[in-house]
């Protein structure tokens, strides 16, 4: 079979060197060192949290063969775990990453009429990127906060009890800000170490 | 009434900082259990409490801990199932984000129990401020030498990690919980052996839910005799119930075991009746998976007895007129809400997070979800409704682990108590293709 056959994401390689800063393999090295030696494969998921959110927000076959590369593992255990976790993209994001809560308790409390002014505002379907690159819009499932239904999650911010007048601030808010987040939000890495 | 164990003091302000944790008796458990008990002493206070697993299915804690393997002589290890995914369920967040070290201690005092030395927490990766709340409480109780080796002058050593996950609603299972944190796919493993003979690394675990373990320092202080004391029969202690829905008050409510589903509803102090005055419909009171009851049967039994929140008084009647307590996720339902729309709600649920390892699962949430996506849109037929019956039955019991169930029985109970809705879709395709996002006010759908 001819190498044209093979489109799907998980073949296309750029062969781009990417790797970690200094400081970021230290505190690598401190979340491999909560596991029993041997055991270092179960640090992977905490990782590939690092790697994306270091390296563009989304996942390629570069970082993930880079990652296995770290573990000393084989690529396909990274392909495999990046496929099954919803929170991993194989497809490049916009800046703001918008996630709305479209399961049962969000959308008996006014849920679907977010996804449907959202995708009015931002002129985009669901699943789709704004063409500045700057919003994606995003339907999860339950993100574990119903008591404030209808909720969603930017980037890593929740925003709850949302109404309509609500999304037209929270869109102009991060229209206008210059930093990806907030001086007091933690990244993965100062999170998970 | 209310009675506080798991949320005690939570209202304190720098509750979850260590030093004012402390100040209102934060840690004494470890005083008492590592140095005057032994860790089987622990074990039979729990039994003795009655604690039941707080994450779903209600098995007795104390029981599972004396499951746990001790001649192989491997390391044994204890998890915390943070990765609360159940819709309608935000109790473990709610606790973890105000007052992470009654879990730690909890946790401390249950891996001392368990003999292990190794201890993880697995958060679901979408509660990504919990994960650092938690690993700051960590820090401080490392620092104070609550954990790491010889804890309090013990000879008892405890290292303690948070593990995060990456959005996947399988991993609250726990053998796909083990199978993630062993960084691999969430794909449930067959059980025998079960977690406490081959766990985490092929060695003894448990896992136990956060709210299930924040109860373990209370029943050490106060012993297992007292803890007993609450609650009804065989339902013991309090529960964590997360309300939301159309309701006036929607939030986390600890509650003694025993209430009246009736008080929770409509009292003030708890849910504060439904939402714009309208009319209760339906309930959901365990986490989406469990059955859900119209008003007359969430209210009372069938004999017309008051329901009341405990296990045993929420599934009076089995699945023919009751339900589960479940997780604690209780979801009202008011008289406009559609619960066609809800099942296959659902249904797209559990379609998207069930692992595809076992084929009725894999294929019957699938087409459970594309029979009531036309249900919905105006496009069933009568005989779809016994279908989807049909496909339920065919799915339940037939899958490696609970999640075919839990897709089958909303279906299931949904077309149980509500068949007049379903047919009404079916009668009526031009009436339900004008009507928004499931809102049946202007719709008399009992005819």
């Amino acid at each position: 079979m001819s190498e044209k056959h093979f489109k799907h994401k998980l073949y296309v390689k750029e062969n781009k060197a990417v790797a970690f800063s200094t400081s970021t393999l230290e505190k690598i090295n401190t979340i491999i060192s909560h596991y029993p030696e041997g055991q270092q494969k179960s640090a992977l998921i905490p990782i590939l949290h690092i790697a994306q959110e270091e390296m563009g927000g989304s996942l390629n076959v570069d970082i993930m063969e880079y990652v296995a590369s770290l573990l000393s593992i084989t690529p396909i255990e990274v392909f495999e775990v990046a496929t099954f976790y919803s929170q991993f993209y194989l497809e490049p994001v916009g800046k703001y990453v918008i996630e709305v809560c479209q399961t049962g308790p969000c959308a008996i409390c006014g849920g679907e009429d977010i996804m449907a002014y959202l995708e009015e505002k931002l002129q985009i379907k669901v699943g789709e990127t704004t063409s500045d690159g700057l919003f994606s819009l995003k339907a999860v499932e339950c993100l574990g906060a119903c008591g404030s239904a209808p909720v969603m999650q930017v980037n890593t911010e929740f925003y709850e009890f949302l109404d309509l007048t609500k999304i037209d601030t929270i869109l102009a808010e991060l229209r206008s800000k210059k930093e990806l987040k907030k001086p007091e939000e933690q990244t993965w890495k100062e999170r998970l170490s | 009434m209310e009675r506080k164990i798991v949320l005690e003091h939570i209202d304190v302000e720098g509750i979850q900082h260590l030093d004012v944790y402390r100040q209102h008796g934060g840690y004494l458990s470890l005083k008492k259990a590592l140095k005057s008990m032994t860790p089987d002493e622990v074990v039979t206070e729990v039994k003795t409490a009655g604690l039941r697993g707080r994450g779903g299915a209600g098995f007795p804690t104390g029981m599972k801990w004396s499951f746990i393997d001790k001649k192989s002589g491997n390391p044994r290890y204890l998890i915390c199932n943070a990765d609360e995914s159940e819709p309608g369920t935000f109790k473990d967040r709610y606790l973890m984000q105000h007052i992470p070290h009654r879990l730690i201690e909890g946790m401390i005092c249950s891996a001392y129990a368990l003999g292990a030395n190794k201890a993880y927490i697995y958060v679901r990766g979408e509660f990504k401020a919990v994960i650092g709340i938690l690993n700051t409480a960590i820090k401080e109780a490392y620092a104070a030498g609550l954990l790491g080796k010889n804890i309090l002058g013990s000879g008892f050593d405890l290292d303690l990690h948070v593990h995060s996950g990456a959005g996947a609603y399988i991993c609250g299972e726990e053998t796909a919980l083990i199978e993630s944190l062993e960084g691999k796919r969430g794909n449930p493993r067959l059980k025998p052996p079960f977690p406490a003979i081959k766990g985490l690394y092929q060695c003894p675990t448990v896992v136990n839910n956060v709210e299930t373990l924040a109860n373990i320092g209370w029943i050490v202080n106060n012993g297992g005799e007292e803890y007993a004391k609450i609650g009804i029969g065989r339902s013991t202690g309090t529960k964590l119930i997360s309300a939301c829905g159309n309701i006036n008050k929607p939030g986390v409510y600890e509650i003694e075991l025993g209430l009246p589903v009736h008080e929770f509803i409509y009292s003030d102090a708890y849910c504060g009746g439904i939402k714009g005055g309208k009319e209760l419909k339906a309930v959901v009171p365990g986490g989406s998976s469990v059955p859900i009851l119209p008003k007359e049967l969430i209210l009372k039994t069938i004999e017309g007895v008051d329901r009341l929140m405990s296990y045993e008084s929420l599934s009076e009647g089995g699945f023919i007129s009751g339900s589960m307590l479940g997780s604690g996720g209780f979801i009202v339902f008011d008289e406009d809400a559609c619960i066609v729309r809800n099942t296959y709600n659902f249904s797209r649920f559990y379609h998207h997070e069930s692992c595809g390892q076992c084929s009725p699962c894999r294929e019957g949430t699938s087409w459970m979800e594309s029979v009531l996506h036309r249900i919905e849109n105006g496009q069933g037929k009568t005989k779809d409704i016994d279908l989807l019956v049909s496909i339920a039955s065919k799915i339940e019991g037939n899958t490696i682990c609970p999640l075919g169930d839990a897709a089958s029985w909303p279906v299931a109970a949904a077309i149980r108590h509500f068949r007049h809705e379903f047919e009404f879709h079916v009668n009526h395709p031009e009436l339900i293709k004008n009507i928004k996002h499931g809102n049946l006010e202007k719709l008399d759908v009992k005819n």
